[in-house]
């Protein structure tokens, strides 16, 4: 009996402790995410009943419809905007947080300081600093003579404060990542290139940057995710607005399935464009994968 | 200089003794001593991180008539209490705190003890599925799951839990990263050799869990819970879809004072001050076990 009972809980009982995560995982993660696939294929609204087949009519519709284009341009070109200062300045950052250095704790909590800010948060604030009138980037710019500047009306000037918001929060964040990587390079090779007489800064395009290349490019897709997720800043930069600006010039994607799908609740159409968002993902992720492989083998 | 820092390392033989310290390495290129330029820079950036955050707490201590001047005031002012009574009675702050506070306690609680659980399975059991499973739960790591909020909203709408906090808690309570996280850590801090002895002492696979992972996964599960309150805080689409705004969460009322037509900055930045704060000085004061958190799970993952 007691062997029987041993040999139960050595076979049987590792599944009990995964059970409790893989059963709420499976319920409200994986199922409402292939079940988007389903609705994707009816009409489907809020109020209605019934749910009409239509096969793939949403997603004809939506590669024709001018709105999520707008969207998708959109996303595209704030996640370059923001992607880019933020990767150059976080390599850099860390790179100087790589140095011996007194107060690296302080260093450290107040470059993490804008990541424990909420998005909302960050929206709220940059959007007063970014304000036509009483902004503080406009009056820091007249003092350089400059216009006032009406960020919210153009496209590229939206765009910009959008991507700012996202540089502020996310810079120490990928700044840490960076170091914790760098730390793993041997200190071997930084010190023959400093007997070589190499600066500084030779040495972390020359030696840091090759060596930690695939953490890089994990950082890459994850703020491609993150770009998928813009919300709150293109929401709230709005005033509230659903549709990112009066002509569209910032709405994000994640910004659209949110008009579609909770302000004219078409869920059947609004499924469609999460699916294409979540293809973008896989793609991205594939790429990542496969480059990485190659990084790996080479 | 490297017979210098040798030396160093010798000196503190103490220092390698525990398990949790990895010992100390040899850095010759940490002893370079870094100029002036190098603090200069950092401080700026630190300044940068930090002004919008002051900003915030200036703005909201000013009445609103106040924001035209020119230059812009730089200093707070004496309206703050006034603007805190004006959130208040704008929007149902005070409930919206304290929702906000029993969503992210719940998560957290469930995150970390469903983590530390699927974790320790992983990471020291046997069993057939294991590598399938786990392949899964990383897999799903890099997805979104709001990307599923649709289902999502038509389940909670059957159920009837719209609106209320249950919806916002439910498909949050388990998290990949999180077994992700816990499983690496127990993997390499757990010696396997503890618990076969566990076993050969009569322990069952409950026992082991309660007397040897417990106790050694703790600090992994601070981390943890910190990150998932955090990031339980901050959350906003979901909340924002499911909620009404007669029973918010902080960010959902956040967003609710700072929309309409007008806007009222000393409003806003005072609700936004005062979302902010707390989490500010939790941050303050455990900050560098947050930052601990991130980069080992950067080295991992």
């Amino acid at each position: 009996m007691r062997t029987w009972l041993h040999r139960l809980d050595v076979k049987a009982s590792p599944y009990a402790y995964v059970t409790p995560f893989f059963v709420v995982f499976a319920a409200l993660g994986a199922f409402p995410l292939a079940y988007t696939a389903w609705v994707s294929l009816h009409r489907w609204s809020l109020l209605a009943s019934d749910h009409e087949f239509t096969g793939l009519a949403n997603y004809r519709a939506l590669l024709a419809d001018g709105f999520f284009w707008n969207a998708l341009a959109n996303t595209a070109s704030i996640w370059v905007l923001s992607t880019v200062p933020q990767l150059v300045f976080a390599l850099l950052l860390a790179h100087i947080l790589n140095n011996r250095l007194r107060g690296e704790t302080f260093w450290r909590t107040g470059i993490l300081l804008p990541n424990i800010t909420s998005v909302v948060a960050v929206a709220v604030i940059f959007g007063q600093l970014f304000g036509r009138d009483y902004g503080l980037v406009n009056w820091v710019l007249s003092l350089f003579g400059a216009g006032y500047v009406d960020w919210q009306a153009g496209t590229a000037s939206s765009q910009i404060a959008i991507s700012a918001m996202v540089i502020w929060r996310w810079t120490g964040y990928n700044a840490l990542i960076y170091l914790a990587a760098m730390q793993a390079v041997p200190h071997s090779l930084h010190e023959a290139a400093m007997l070589d007489g190499a600066s500084s800064l030779q040495r972390l395009v020359k030696i840091t940057i090759p060596a930690i290349r695939p953490t890089i490019i994990f950082t890459v897709i994850v703020s491609t995710i993150g770009g998928m997720q813009l919300l709150a800043e293109p929401l709230v930069f709005g005033t509230g607005g659903l549709t990112g600006g009066s002509d569209r010039q910032f709405q994000t994607l994640s910004l659209y399935l949110y008009e579609v799908g909770f302000g004219r609740f078409d869920f059947g159409y609004a499924s469609a464009t999460a699916w294409i968002m979540f293809l973008i993902i896989v793609l991205a992720s594939a790429v990542n994968y496969l480059v990485v492989r190659r990084i790996r083998s080479a | 200089m490297a017979v210098v820092a040798t030396e160093r390392t010798q000196s503190h033989p103490g220092r390698t003794g525990s398990v949790r310290h990895r010992p100390r390495r040899v850095r010759p290129i940490r002893l370079r001593r870094v100029g002036r330029l190098t603090y200069l820079s950092l401080t700026a950036v630190v300044f940068f991180s930090a002004f919008p955050l002051y900003w915030s707490v200036v703005v909201a201590s000013l009445d609103n008539s106040a924001m035209g001047r020119v230059p812009p005031p730089l200093l707070p002012g004496g309206h703050l209490v006034e603007n805190i009574q004006r959130v208040f009675t704008t929007v149902p702050f005070g409930l919206a705190l304290i929702n906000s506070l029993v969503v992210a306690a719940t998560i957290t609680v469930s995150v970390v003890l469903t983590s530390t659980l699927t974790g320790f399975a992983f990471a020291k059991l046997r069993f057939r599925g294991r590598s399938g499973l786990y392949l899964a739960v990383i897999a799903t790591m890099m997805v979104p799951t709001q990307l599923g909020i649709i289902p999502l909203y038509l389940l909670m709408v059957k159920l009837g839990l719209t609106g209320t906090l249950y919806a916002v808690i439910a498909p949050s309570l388990v998290s990949a990263f999180g077994v992700f996280f816990m499983t690496q850590y127990l993997a390499q801090a757990v010696p396997t050799e503890l618990l076969e002895a566990g076993r050969v002492d009569g322990c069952t696979t409950w026992g082991l869990f309660w007397h040897v992972i417990l106790p050694i996964a703790r600090p992994a599960a601070a981390v943890l819970g910190m990150l998932t309150f955090m990031n339980a805080w901050n959350d906003f689409f979901w909340p924002l879809v499911v909620l009404t705004p007669e029973n918010p969460t902080v960010q959902v009322a956040l967003s609710g004072i700072a929309s309409g037509y007008v806007t009222d900055y000393a409003l806003t930045l005072t609700g936004t001050a005062l979302a902010t704060v707390p989490l500010v000085v939790v941050f303050a004061l455990l900050g560098r076990h947050i930052i601990r958190g991130i980069m080992q799970g950067a080295i991992k993952g």
